[in-house]
């Protein structure tokens, strides 16, 4: 099933597609936004914002109570980056959207800030680590990069337990800022995530989310502008295995002139009940004349018990705009692929192997940081090799 | 030199109505240095023959054998097939998203021969290979097949069979959907392979006119999963004149 299309001034509001999507019940812009928990009533999962994940797994983050432990937060950089820890709601560019952001928002006591200096041009990336300890905890990042600076900044999630987390990201004007956020932790781990972003008047934005471990992760992540000729590169690769649950939810605000956005993810799934989740939201509004925005998700399905769920969501309110458009798509591994490769000599795992490597090469092209790159790279080839020993042993057992 | 042997061999595929018998008793010897043609109109089970041997999961051998150099086929898996020294030229090949030729091409030349290729000297025989085909070098850098247009897709093919070298090559109507320049090009390719002296070649064609361009020493009329009749390429000729309709007659008696 594939669905592409481009549209341009339909004047359609709520426009949307997809299986079981049914038309939201409010635009996506009147969806409120709070500092204050009691003002998200706790989920019971019939909600448009939690009809896709598993809220009963979910309820020591919905609860309002302080974490039972700090997650080990570990920031260093190259000269000229300055790393502080800051109060928790010093900057407010992210504006708590559900329950958990909320919980996350009020209980994480203190931020750690990255200040990437105005016209800083960082020779080696940022790393923080967030670690979770095995226990129910908050972490507040802070990501602010000065006017016409240029960083990469690596947030990498591991550890065990519990997490609810706020990332907060502005973009200065004329700056140039990646931010990669890796979510890998154990395999019994939860992480709720809300990402918001303020690009700048002529700020570049790359927004890259890697999400490989966890039992649920779910990573919302909202960009605004603030001001005219922002652009920002959204980039999603997750792989989502038996009793995973990997759900991103982005939401586009194209509120000022001549912004662009550009959202690719794609995701690969193997095993029973491994599922993904992807919502694309884009919102121009109709003071956003010159908008030129595309969302794309693909999904691959390699073993059956797998499910991916795939809705984007385009409003558009003005009609001079550059251009709008969205695709999505969800396809089984191809047989007659692994078959032209196996005509061709190469064994069966290995032709798997090229297949799915194939499906993400573009995508880790566009991550723009080799270390993670390789890293994403390892992690594939590991959950592939368990994928292949999942369809043998199913082979024997059919064989029996 | 190598032989590869079908004997017997029944095929069936799986339908919505039970299983249907496609191939009914196929026998056919292919010999180093021969270049065999099957002929047959649509349905006759010629393409089924060629996946057949060549391991497609979609059909099911019900009996007989089919052996390379005394090796039972059979019993080989896709690749193993392929690296005992089958290769099936396909009809419709496949396009692979996000691999390149380049990757693609040394990927099956390192699990034939079981050793990576040389640098230098590999990465010349590709071009080549290209050149050969009249293919432009910068295809060795695009994503295999996508986006190839229907003749790019068949030259691509004809320099994997150049490249790979196999003992015996099965051509699934490679020429159908060619112009005649292509055709011409993809002829000369497979002419060359065959020229080695000891490659057998199983061209599988609706059409007599790549006949033209490829000499075959034998032809086998395919209608209803069998061999209706064999010949020289005497044979072609009549059918390139009077065209199956003999052969359906025959068959429906």
């Amino acid at each position: 099933m594939t669905a592409s299309e481009t549209l341009v001034a339909t004047g359609n509001r709520a426009h949307s597609h997809g299986p079981g999507s049914p038309v939201p019940l409010q635009a996506r812009s009147e969806r409120p936004t709070s500092y204050d928990v009691a003002d998200f009533p706790v989920p019971n999962g019939r909600e448009e914002e939690w009809r896709f994940t598993p809220v009963k797994a979910l309820k020591a983050l919905f609860a309002d109570e302080p974490g039972t432990e700090i997650p080990k937060v570990d920031a260093s950089g190259p000269d000229g980056v300055v790393i502080e820890t800051v109060a928790a709601d010093s900057l407010k560019v992210g504006r708590p959207q559900d329950r958990t952001a909320a919980v996350a928002w009020t209980h994480a006591a203190e931020a750690v800030a990255v200040r990437i200096p105005v016209e800083a041009e960082l020779t080696e990336p940022v790393h923080v680590n967030v670690a979770g300890l095995g226990a129910r905890g908050f972490s507040h990042l802070i990501v602010d990069a000065g006017r016409h600076s240029r960083a990469i900044v690596i947030i990498d999630h591991t550890g065990a337990g519990e997490l609810g987390s706020n990332v907060e990201i502005v973009v200065g004007d004329g700056a140039d800022l990646r931010v990669v956020s890796i979510q890998q932790g154990d395999h019994e781990s939860i992480h709720l995530a809300q990402h918001d972003a303020l690009v700048g008047r002529d700020a570049k934005l790359h927004h890259v989310v890697v999400t490989l471990g966890g039992k649920v992760v779910r990573v919302n992540t909202n960009v605004r502008y603030a001001g005219p000729g922002g652009d920002a590169d959204l980039v999603g690769v997750y792989f989502a295995e038996s009793g995973q649950h990997h759900e991103h939810r982005l939401f586009v605000d194209h509120e000022a002139t001549h912004c662009k956005s550009n959202v690719l993810y794609k995701g690969a799934l193997a095993g029973d009940n491994a599922r993904s989740v992807w919502i694309g939201d884009v919102l121009i509004r109709a003071a956003a004349e010159g908008t030129d925005t595309f969302e794309l998700n693909r999904n691959l399905v390699l073993t059956d018990g797998a499910r991916a769920d795939s809705v984007p969501n385009l409003e558009i309110e003005t009609g001079e705009i550059e251009g709008a458009g969205h695709a999505s798509a969800t396809g089984r591994f191809d047989d007659e692929q692994l078959f032209y490769l196996q005509a061709r000599g190469i064994p069966e795992d290995a032709a798997r192997r090229l297949v799915v490597s194939g499906f993400f090469n573009d995508i880790i092209g566009k991550i723009g940081v080799p270390e993670v790159a390789e890293h994403l790279h390892e992690v594939i080839e590991e959950k592939l090799a368990r994928t292949a020993e999942l369809s043998t042993s199913a082979k024997a057992v059919i064989g029996q | 030199m190598a032989t590869l042997e079908i004997r017997d061999l029944h095929v069936s595929v799986d339908t919505e109505n039970g299983p249907k018998e496609i191939l009914r008793g196929v026998d056919l010897t292919i010999a180093g240095g021969q270049t065999h043609a099957i002929m047959g109109p649509n349905g006759s089970g010629k393409s089924t023959l060629a996946y057949s041997i060549a391991g497609h999961p979609k059909y099911n051998i019900t009996s007989g054998t089919v052996t390379l150099d005394g090796e039972d086929v059979l019993d080989m898996a896709v690749d193993e097939r392929a690296r005992a020294g089958l290769f099936l030229a396909m009809q419709y090949p496949v396009e692979v998203p996000g691999v390149s030729v380049a990757n693609f091409l040394r990927t099956a030349k390192t699990a034939i021969d079981g050793e990576a290729p040389k640098l230098r000297t590999w990465v010349k025989d590709v071009n080549t290979a290209l050149a050969d085909l009249e293919m432009d070098p910068e295809f060795a850098q695009r994503n295999v097949n996508e986006g190839f247009s229907g003749g790019e897709k068949k030259r691509h093919e004809i320099v994997q069979l150049e490249l790979l070298n196999p003992k015996i090559a099965i051509l699934d109507e490679t020429d159908s959907g060619l112009d005649i320049d292509a055709l011409k090009v993809v002829s000369t390719g497979v002419n060359r392979f065959a020229e080695q002296g000891d490659k057998g070649v199983l061209l599988i064609t609706h059409y007599t006119r790549i006949l033209r361009y490829i000499k075959p020493d034998f032809v086998h009329v395919f209608v209803d999963g069998r061999v209706a009749e064999e010949g020289g390429p005497e044979l072609a000729d009549e059918l390139e004149a009077n065209g199956y309709e003999r052969f359906l007659k025959a068959a429906a008696k």
